[in-house]
């Protein structure tokens, strides 16, 4: 295999990695509040892709409009959803909240059904995206590049504002200890909903990158990425941002050379992620950057 | 009121037997549509009751049912096909040696299947029940999907996303209830055992339990392994009632289906588990005219959306988690007591009626 084949492989590595590490982050950050895999986390990520593919195809808005729109319609998405469902089950068991995310998914899956159809719908790609660059005698899609560039913007936007500004404090707090970040007077409601809309935000900017690197939009397209990019924030170590990054990135990058690699493996690509999990959790149950974190009662 | 453990066995094998020759009756009279239905209500009991084991009884909650399902349909399938079938199924890839030239009667297969599923149930609980809670949930999902790739993939053994067809129907009502009683007996049976009470303390607090000397991660194997195998077995009756089965069946999806039932009947509760599968298998069917076009009146048509029930459904399980937690039955089981405590004004009527009828009656003989 030559260097520029092995950077090729890269780029659509790091692409993919991109992805799914904004998808891990939403994953992890409410796993950070509230102690809780969302499984519904998936199916936002779903809504979000058709919410754009509509923009785009009966609304005939240009794309940028349709991706804002889907984002800030994800991010309210994501919001009433812990309104609904999760918030009156905060004092409960976690497995009966853990059961409630179920339910969500469940039933986003079978609106998108009823709603957008079963049949797949072929995601419009901008024609800026569709151009083939030749970097350095690497040929890449102008659409890998452009999702690197994006997600590290995106990446760059979550670190600063979760270690910069006074939400970010708050979430780091709640994370850390919400009883006592209660008593210090955090407005707990606001601050996970506000974890909510940001995480739905990222699924939301994911699932358009998604749609356009994978062009094709089913209702129950979201479970496969949201299992994949919740290992991937469990490989970092859950509850931990950089984690998540860093986790995303190296399922990404492992699941494309694994690929490239060994070709006969290719249809094993989805059992990759999942044995990956399973290794890590056997080995280093707290995942790469992960703390022990007290668990909620 | 208590009762003689003698009545109760009494009265138990009494409804056993009339339940029997009901299904025996209704195997030879009723049409294969309801008959289809009745058995489906069967194995989702076995599928209900053998969850209950691991979540409610032992307190894990676990996303691989599907995964030992698809095991035990996968093998029923595989030995009850019959080599020339094989050939025509598997026009892609030969079916690999030992596999081509089988075939075994159905009981034979059955506990095969089920011997496997615990096989896996044992491989796969091993790691899986290392972890706790979420964690635990979500790598028995993983093994679900592992599962699912695989089936898809080995071409030559379970013809990959073609799928197998043509399986004989060889499952019945007698059968498929024959097999709930047997899983139902031996949950019960294992929730009332010193190891049912063993699981139950895991499930209330693990660390108390390991210090009066439980052995958690023996009675959680136990408990997942059991679970697998009559899974399994649930898997291969099903797969030769359907007759056609692809890995895509055996999806995470089902396994949220036993979740939803189990969440319905109340977690813990076997009879609520028996009671949900009734009520989710026969809603399900109840409600497919949902999915049509519906006609109101004159020129007014709802258009059909294929899909629509499984809104419902996601809808009703949602509100029972977050507003009845504790489903249909609770923890409550079914016992003879309950039962005749609930009948106790029926029989006092009826008893006031031959009372009321033997005095008009003497009246009568008296003029």
């Amino acid at each position: 295999m030559s260097l520029n084949m092995f950077l090729q492989h890269l780029a659509n590595g790091l692409s993919l990695g991109g992805l799914y590490a904004l998808i891990a982050i939403g994953y992890t950050m409410i796993y950070g509040v509230l102690r809780l895999i969302n499984f519904a986390h998936g199916d936002v990520f779903m809504m979000g892709a058709y919410i754009a593919f509509y923009g785009v195809a009966i609304f005939s808005l240009p794309w940028y409009a349709s991706f804002i729109l889907s984002i800030v319609l994800s991010a309210i998405l994501g919001m009433i959803v812990e309104r609904v469902a999760y918030r009156p089950l905060r004092d409960v068991p976690r497995i009966s909240a853990l059961i409630s995310t179920i339910g969500v998914s469940l039933l986003l899956e079978n609106v998108g059904v009823v709603v957008f159809g079963g049949r797949p719908k072929a995601f419009p790609r901008p024609p800026l995206f569709n151009q083939e660059w030749n970097l350095g005698g690497v040929r890449v899609l102008s659409l890998t590049f452009f999702i690197i560039m994006a997600s590290l913007a995106l990446l760059i936007a979550v670190f600063y504002l979760v270690y910069r500004t006074k939400m970010g404090r708050a979430m780091r707090a709640v994370a850390w200890d919400f009883e006592t970040a209660k008593l210090m007077g955090i407005n707990i409601n606001q601050v996970i909903s506000f974890t909510f809309a940001m995480g739905s935000a990222l699924a939301a900017a994911g699932a358009i990158m998604w749609s356009m690197k994978y062009p094709q939009l089913l209702p129950l397209m979201g479970v496969i990425p949201g299992l994949k990019c919740f290992i991937a924030a469990v490989i970092g170590g859950i509850g931990s941002i950089p984690g998540a990054v860093l986790g995303g990135f190296l399922l990404g990058i492992g699941e494309i050379m694994v690929v490239a690699f060994l070709p006969e493996l290719a249809n094993f690509k989805y059992a990759f992620a999942f044995l990956a999990l399973i290794l890590i959790l056997l080995l280093k149950p707290r995942g790469l950057l992960g703390k022990e974190m007290g668990e909620k009662a | 009121m208590l009762m003689k453990k003698r009545d109760k066995r009494v009265l138990t094998a009494i409804s056993l037997l009339a339940l029997f020759l009901l299904l025996w009756w209704a195997e030879g009279h009723l049409d294969p549509y309801i008959r289809r239905i009745l058995n489906l209500i069967a194995i989702n009991i076995i599928w209900a009751v053998t969850f209950n084991l691991i979540y409610g009884y032992t307190g894990q909650f676990s996303l691989g049912h599907g995964g030992f399902i698809a095991i035990g349909a996968y093998v029923t399938a595989l030995l009850t096909l019959s080599p020339a079938q094989k050939e025509q199924n598997f026009f892609l890839l030969p079916c690999a040696w030992p596999l081509n030239s089988v075939q075994w009667p159905f009981v034979p297969s059955l506990i095969m299947a089920t011997l496997l599923a615990g096989v896996f149930g044992i491989l796969i609980g091993i790691p899986s029940l290392q972890l706790h809670g979420d964690y635990m949930a979500l790598v028995t999902l993983a093994f679900n999907e592992v599962i699912r790739v695989i089936n898809m993939n080995l071409q030559s053994i379970t013809n990959g996303s073609l799928g197998l067809k043509g399986i004989p129907a060889y499952t019945n009502l007698l059968w498929s209830y024959g097999c709930a009683i047997l899983t139902i007996f031996i949950v019960w049976k294992l929730g009332n055992s010193s190891y049912g009470r063993a699981f139950k303390a895991i499930r209330e607090d693990e660390v108390a339990a390991e210090t009066i000397g439980i052995s958690a991660f023996y009675h959680k194997l136990m408990a997942f392994t059991i679970a697998a195998m009559f899974a399994g077995l649930g898997g291969g009756l099903y797969a030769n009632l359907v007759s056609t089965i692809d890995p895509n069946l055996f999806s995470f999806l089902l396994s949220y289906q036993v979740v939803t039932i189990v969440v319905l009947g109340g977690v813990g509760s076997i009879t609520g588990s028996v009671l949900a599968s009734i009520l989710y298998v026969s809603l399900f069917e109840l409600l497919r005219p949902i999915d049509q076009p519906i006609t109101l009146g004159i020129g007014v048509t709802i258009p059909g959306r294929p899909g629509m029930r499984m809104v419902i459904f996601s809808v009703i399980f949602l509100l029972v988690i977050l507003f009845y937690r504790r489903g249909l039955m609770g923890t409550n089981e079914f016992s003879w007591e309950w039962l005749l405590l609930k009948v106790q004004p029926i029989k006092r009527m009826m008893l006031w009626g031959i009372r009321r009828g033997k005095e008009t009656n003497d009246g009568s003989k008296g003029e």
